[in-house]
């Protein structure tokens, strides 16, 4: 590799680097330099390995040795052994397994990978753009060995992989297929459902973005299953890049006969539209994006009947999320026992999840069911950003709840998180630390609800709006004993009383951090304080008198004029009139003022 | 384009195209390909993963490397973006991390030119499915 021999790969990813990775650095060259090596060898730094409990982390190129826990005291060590004498030193290897051949070598160890991409296994790969990279990669030979079975058998091979929706309701995505190929009709559809409108949440966009023919491909395999040959995606007009790149897809499939008519000489017909939803999150519920589709408003219906028997203009539909579709390709080509080999016991497979929020690795990343949040946070995500303490994760969006330090260790899949009082929902993870106040993050995703609801139906559309007084007035430190009683029992009328998923599971977020963060709301309403210091309402902006020198400018900037003193004196804030905007603070050029 | 007529016709594309990369990939003369992956998703091209992809295209014809600069999806560091993958003839893929202009001249002048490394590798975290 050109000039240099031999490279020194250092991890500088904050967790690493809180553990002194710069030092270690400056040792290594130094090292390096005294031994005349500085020529052979380079000294590299890296991004985040995701394995920060071990860090700080060090890697040596062209032998992929991986050293962990390494101090700066190590380099003299690490270069006298390995890089000289060629011997790794082991004291400072990865110990956990036993062959330490394979351990040593990061790039065929399981070690920090605790990620398989099947879902994503494109996405950052091959060129989206590009059909031919697609079918490089086994593109379109799923669908053609689907014709060499009867479409019974593809159903059967779904149902046995035990692939469940990923949209959020994890419902058995072969049972959904057998019974929309049980109805009889002269048109059956298959819908791919690609609104994706969970706040944080960007899993399916990647998909679309990263791979869009492997989602065409599914949607074929999936119509010669149930017997259909016309194919929608219904995907949010806020995705114009994946929309773009989903038409670009559609074009070069049709171009090379992958879609039409006779696809791969089989007889099999089948083509694919988009439809364009404005980006109400309540379309993504099936029946709503089904009115919405028929250019209705999108409200939902009462189910049964189930699209799967009456559905897009009254006909037989089968509805799959984009991540649900984009396993199934993989599933036919590597059968539905590779399949069912990863993951739970009644959660197949991987599931992919935005990790955002408090993260050092924000990002979208597909680890198998039972992956546990620890390994997740810490090992992929690189823990809490500055060193701060975890408090918990929003898991399932505004449906969901959260999971809190006791949820560390639960492996994750379907029926954990629904025990935990959260959900799967459709992946977003917002990962928060101490300093986030737990009643604000109800309040901010009832206030989602509130926007969101469609409005057909009582509980949903006033008792959302409700729940949001409450929380309101609580973090304002109005709220009263009492009002905890009341979160409670209306979030129960709303979950038992709403007709679809968004009013039944509205009150979760306000339920989980009403069961795990009770502290929280008491030392609202009792204390009036926020113990995260997030609230504004509980705040008080104060002038230090000792600091503040009375240039006046404070008053000044002040839009309500609650600050008042002479020239030359320390002001005073009314905290009756302050309206806690702020300009003061941003005003002051001696920081005399501060919140309390 | 023909029409992909049966499971034959498909097979033949993909060894084409397999037989294409490969020799890019594999062959280690003097003036073999390089190739530059970038991330184009939308956080890619949010933090100006476009700009990085044109400057490559430009930068390589300008200086006379002759680079296969190609988008893809997204790479699932978006804590990292832009991030772009470079492959030299005969090595292991590398993905770069944070790359605006100054770093990609970086990658240019000391990577691809020179094999040296340069700060912001990733190291890639997951495996994927062949
Ligand atoms: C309020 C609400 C919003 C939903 N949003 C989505 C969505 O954005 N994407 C999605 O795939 N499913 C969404 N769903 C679930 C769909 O109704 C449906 O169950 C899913 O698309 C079925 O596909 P799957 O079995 O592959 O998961 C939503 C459900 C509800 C109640
Ligand atoms: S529960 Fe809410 S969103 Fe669902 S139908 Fe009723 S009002 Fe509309
Ligand atoms: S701006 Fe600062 S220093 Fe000036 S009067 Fe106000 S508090 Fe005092």
């Amino acid at each position: 590799m050109g000039k240099y021999k031999m490279h020194i790969l250092i991890c500088s990813g904050a967790g690493c680097r809180a553990s002194a990775s710069e030092l270690i650095q400056n040792k290594f060259e130094l090292v390096l330099k005294a031994k005349g090596l500085e020529n052979e060898v380079q000294v590299v730094t890296t991004a985040c390995f995701g394995f920060c409990e071990k860090g700080p982390i060090v890697k040596i190129l062209p032998d992929n040795t991986f050293y962990i826990e390494v101090k700066p005291e190590d380099a003299e060590e690490i270069i006298e052994e390995h890089i000289i004498k060629g011997r790794q030193v082991s004291r400072l290897l990865y110990a956990a397994t036993i062959n330490k051949e394979v351990v040593s070598n990061a790039q065929n160890s399981g070690l920090h990978k605790k990620q398989i991409r099947v879902a994503l296994r494109n996405c950052g790969f091959i060129d989206p753009e590009n059909i031919e990279e697609y079918i490089a990669r086994d593109g379109y030979s799923a669908l053609g060995k689907c014709f060499e079975m009867l479409p019974q058998t593809v159903v059967d091979v779904i149902k046995e992989s035990g692939l469940r929706g990923r949209g959020g309701g994890g419902f058995p995505t072969g049972l959904k297929w057998e019974i929309a190929s049980k109805y009889k009709a002269d048109q059956k559809y298959v819908v791919c459902n690609a609104d994706e409108g969970d706040p944080g949440a960007f899993m399916d966009r990647s998909i679309l973005e990263g791979d869009p023919h492997s989602v065409l491909e599914a949607m074929a395999i999936c119509a010669y299953s149930i017997g259909a040959d016309q194919g929608i995606i219904y995907v949010r007009a806020e995705y114009p890049l994946a929309i773009e790149r989903l038409k670009v897809a559609i074009n070069q499939a049709r171009q090379y006969g992958l879609l039409g008519n006779d696809i791969l000489g089989s007889g099999f017909n089948f083509d694919v539209e988009m439809r364009y939803g404005a980006g109400a999150f309540v379309c993504g519920e099936e029946t709503a994006l089904i009115y919405s589709m028929e250019g209705l408003r999108g409200e939902p219906t009462i189910k049964p009947p189930f699209p799967t028997e009456s559905g897009y203009k009254g006909k037989p539909t089968n509805v799959n999320n984009v991540e649900t579709f984009a396993n199934i390709p993989v599933i036919i080509n590597k059968g539905a026992k590779w399949f069912s080999s990863i993951g739970t016991e009644k959660s197949k497979g991987t599931k992919v999840f935005a990790l955002a929020g408090n993260i050092n690795n924000v990002g979208l990343i597909e680890v198998p069911m039972g992956t546990t949040l620890r390994e997740v946070i810490y090992e992929i995500g690189g823990g809490i950003k500055d060193g701060k303490k975890f408090k918990a994760v929003q898991t399932g969006g505004p449906s969901g709840g959260c999971l809190t330090e006791k949820h560390l260790d639960t492996p994750i899949d379907f029926d954990n998180l629904l025990a935990a009082g959260s959900m799967m929902g459709s992946g977003g993870m917002i990962v928060m630390d101490e300093d986030d106040c737990m009643v604000s993050m109800a309040k901010f995703y009832i206030e989602f609800s509130v926007e969101e609801s469609c409005g057909k139906c009582t509980p949903c559309r006033i008792g959302n709006k409700r729940l949001y007084e409450i929380l309101d007035k609580i973090t304002k430190g109005e709220g009263t004993l009492n009002d905890l009683d009341l979160l409670r029992n209306l979030s129960g009328v709303i979950k038992d009383t709403s007709l679809c998923g968004l009013g039944q599971t509205s009150p979760n977020p306000v339920l989980s951090t009403l069961d795990n963060f009770y502290d929280e709301y008491i030392a609202h309403i009792v204390d009036h304080k926020c113990p995260a210091g997030r609230f504004k309402a509980l705040l008080q902006y104060a002038i230090n008198p000792e600091l503040c020198v009375g240039c006046t400018l404070c008053a000044k900037n002040c839009p309500v004029n609650c600050i008042s003193g002479e020239r030359k004196k320390a002001h005073v804030i009314d905290f009756e009139k302050c309206i806690k905007c702020g300009a003061c603070m941003d005003a002051c050029k001696f920081n005399a003022i501060s919140i309390q | 384009m023909a029409k992909v007529k049966s499971l034959t016709d498909l097979k033949k594309i993909k060894e084409n195209f397999q037989m294409k990369m490969d020799l890019i990939a594999k062959c280690d003369a003097p003036d073999s390909m390089f190739q530059v992956k970038i991330a184009m998703a939308t956080c890619g091209i949010a933090s100006g993963a476009k700009e990085v992809m044109n400057y490559f295209i430009e930068e390589c014809s300008k200086r006379g490397i002759l680079a296969l600069v190609t988008q893809t999806g997204c790479m699932g560091y978006c804590y990292a973006e832009p991030t772009i993958e470079v492959t030299l003839p005969g090595e292991e893929p590398i993905v770069f991390g944070d790359v605006d202009l100054k770093r990609a001249n970086e990658i240019i002048e000391k990577y691809i030119k020179n094999g040296e490394l340069v700060d912001g590798i990733i190291p890639v975290n997951y495996n994927t499915i062949d």
